[in-house]
C-alpha cells in the first residue's frame, strides 16, 4: 500500500474518530459523569443498538488510526527491511487483537450475555 | 592616500572558542579543543576558527570556501544549533563560550567536516532538474515564456545552497537513516511547481515511499535554520497538498 | 572510503523541543499525546471488558477508578485528546497546503512564512483549550 493512501486512511479516521467521540463523551456529560457510569446505565448503553454500533465504529477508527501512529513513529526509530516489516505486522496484529477484544465485549453486551 | 585605520573603540573582545574534535579514520574519538581568539563585531564564527588554524592549531579540520553564504560548505553546529559559520557573527551569540561541532545527522570525516554522500544521492533521487521532452535545441525550438507569477511559485526554493543545515535540524533525520530528507523534498517541489516541467508524476512517485514525504511531521525546524530563506518546510507541505489533491 | 562516525542526534534530539521553536514543541507534544492516547485507548478497552463479570466486577473497576488520582490521569487523557485533536486538524489543513504560506521571493532576514501567525496562533489555542478542557473534566469529576 503507497504511503499516502495511508495517510489519507489516518486522516479520515481521526476526522471520523473526533466526530464520534464527542457524540460519546457528550452522552457520558449530558447523563451527568456519574449517573452515566453506573452499572444499569452502562448495560443500558450497550443494549441500545445504535449506540453499541457507534462504539463499535469508534473502536475500529481509533485501534487504525493509533496503531498506525504507532507504526510510523517505530517506523522512524529504527530501520531495515526485516525490523519494518516485523513492524508493520506487529502494529496490524495489535490493531485487529484491540478490535476483536473490544468488540467481544461491545456484542456480547448488546446481545444481554450479562 | 591615507590607509584606513582600525576603529578603536575598545569593541575588540576575547571569545572562548571550544572546537569538537575527532578523527574517526584514525580512531580518535571526540573531544574538545579550546582556544582564546580575539573578536571584532564583525568577526564571524569562520573568520575565528581561521584564526585558531592560523595562531593556535593548524590542524583543525574544517570545510569552507566562498566565506559568503553562497557555497554551502562550512555547515555546522554553533552554541548546539545548525548554522553557516561564515554567515554567524560571534557578537549574536551573547558573551560566553562558542562551541562548535561538526553537523548532526551527517557523518563525521574529521573535526568540523562532515560527508554529504547521502544528502547528494537523496537530492539526486529526486530528479532535480527539468524533465522536458521539449529541452533538445533543435531548429525551431522556442524560449519557454513564464509570467512573473508562475516563476514566484518556485524561486524561493531555487536558493538552495545544499548547506545542509535543514537536515541537520529535521527530528526525523536525527533518527531515520533513510528518509528522503527535507532538503531533496523542497527540491521535488521546486521542479514540481514549476511550468516548464514535465516530470510531476514520476517526482510523486518517487517521494510516496516508506521513508519519503509522509515521514515528515511538521516540526518546521528546517525552516528555522536556512540561511537562505528557502523555507524547506513550506515546500514540503505544499507538495503534500498535491499529492492529496488539494492543490 | 575512509572510517565516518555517526553523528545522528537520535531520539534524544528528536524528543528534545527545545531550540528550534513552538512549531518543535508541537511536533514533542502532538507524539507524546498519541501516545499517551494510545496507551489510555488499549487501557480503556481493557477496563471496559470487567463488565462482562457483572456488576461486581464493573463496580470494582469504577472504585479503582473514581479516586483522586483515577481522576487526576482522567484530566491529562482529557488534555491530551484535545490537544492531539486540535492540533491534529491544523496539521490537516497545513499538510494540505491550506495553511502553508504562499512562496514567494525570500527578503532577508528570511522569516519563514510556514511559520506563520496562523500557525502559531493555532498552536498556542490548543495548548490552551487542552488546559481549559482539563480544569472543566475537573470539575466535572470532583463536582460530583
Amino acid at each position: 500500500m503507497r504511503e499516502s493512501l495511508i495517510i489519507r486512511i489516518h486522516y479520515a479516521t481521526a476526522l471520523a474518530a473526533v466526530a464520534l467521540v464527542a457524540v460519546h463523551v457528550l452522552i457520558r456529560v449530558t447523563q451527568g459523569f456519574a449517573e452515566s457510569l453506573e452499572y444499569e446505565s452502562v448495560v443500558a448503553n450497550y443494549r441500545f443498538l445504535p449506540y453499541a454500533g457507534l462504539l463499535e465504529i469508534i473502536l475500529i477508527l481509533l485501534s487504525v488510526h493509533g496503531f498506525n501512529g504507532l507504526r510510523v513513529i517505530l517506523l522512524e526509530l529504527r530501520q531495515g527491511r526485516r525490523y519494518e516489516r516485523a513492524v508493520t505486522l506487529a502494529c496490524v496484529a495489535a490493531a485487529v487483537a484491540v478490535i476483536a477484544y473490544g468488540s467481544r465485549t461491545i456484542i456480547l453486551m448488546n446481545m444481554g450475555a450479562v | 592616500m591615507a590607509a584606513v585605520a582600525p576603529p578603536t573603540d575598545g569593541a575588540r573582545r576575547s571569545v572562548t572558542l571550544r572546537i569538537r574534535r575527532s578523527n574517526p579514520a584514525a580512531g580518535q574519538g571526540p573531544s574538545y579543543s579550546e582556544f582564546t581568539v580575539g573578536a571584532e563585531p564583525w568577526t564571524t564564527v569562520l573568520d575565528a576558527i581561521l584564526e585558531a588554524k592560523r595562531g593556535h592549531d593548524h590542524s583543525v579540520g574544517v570545510r569552507y570556501s566562498c566565506r559568503q553564504a553562497t557555497c554551502g560548505s562550512c555547515g555546522m553546529m554553533v552554541n548546539g544549533r545548525p548554522r553557516l559559520a561564515c554567515f554567524t557573527k560571534l557578537s549574536e551569540l551573547g558573551d560566553g563560550a562558542v562551541t562548535v561541532e561538526p553537523m548532526q545527522n551527517f557523518p563525521v570525516v574529521r573535526d568540523l567536516v562532515v560527508g554529504f554522500d547521502r544528502l547528494f544521492r537523496s537530492h539526486h533521487s529526486i530528479r532535480p532538474y527539468i524533465v522536458s521532452g521539449e529541452a533538445d535545441i533543435a531548429p525551431g525550438t522556442r524560449e519557454t515564456p513564464q509570467s512573473p507569477e508562475e516563476v514566484e511559485r518556485y524561486i524561493q526554493f531555487a536558493g538552495c545552497i545544499k548547506c545542509g543545515l535543514c537536515n541537520s535540524a529535521c527530528p526525523t533525520m536525527a533518527t531515520d537513516t533513510q528518509f528522503i530528507g527535507p532538503q531533496s523534498l523542497a527540491q521535488a517541489y521546486r521542479y514540481v511547481a514549476d511550468t516548464r516541467d514535465r516530470g510531476k508524476d514520476e517526482r510523486l512517485r518517487i517521494i510516496d515511499d516508506s521513508h519519503g514525504i509522509w515521514r515528515c511531521h511538521y516540526a518546521g525546524s528546517c525552516s528555522k535554520v536556512c540561511p537562505k530563506g528557502v523555507d524547506p518546510a513550506m515546500g514540503i507541505q505544499l507538495l503534500k497538498g498535491h499529492m492529496l489533491g488539494f492543490r | 572510503m575512509a572510517r565516518e562516525e555517526d553523528n545522528r542526534g537520535g531520539i534524544r534530539d528528536m524528543a528534545s523541543p527545545r531550540r528550534y521553536g513552538i512549531e518543535r514543541v508541537a511536533y514533542w507534544m502532538m507524539r507524546l499525546s498519541g501516545l499517551g492516547l494510545l496507551a489510555y485507548f488499549v487501557g480503556h478497552i481493557y477496563e471496559t471488558s470487567s463488565i462482562l463479570r457483572g456488576r461486581a466486577g464493573w463496580d470494582e473497576l469504577l472504585a479503582m477508578t473514581q479516586t483522586t488520582e483515577g481522576h487526576a490521569l482522567l484530566a491529562v487523557v482529557i488534555g491530551m485528546c484535545v490537544f492531539h485533536t486540535a492540533n491534529g486538524i491544523r496539521l490537516m489543513l497545513v499538510q494540505g497546503g491550506i495553511w502553508s504560506g504562499r512562496p514567494g521571493r525570500a527578503d532577508y532576514p528570511y522569516t519563514p512564512r510556514s511559520q506563520n501567525a496562523r500557525n502559531k496562533i493555532a498552536i498556542y489555542s490548543s495548548i490552551v483549550l487542552a488546559a481549559v478542557a482539563m480544569v472543566y473534566g475537573l470539575t466535572v469529576m470532583f463536582g460530583e
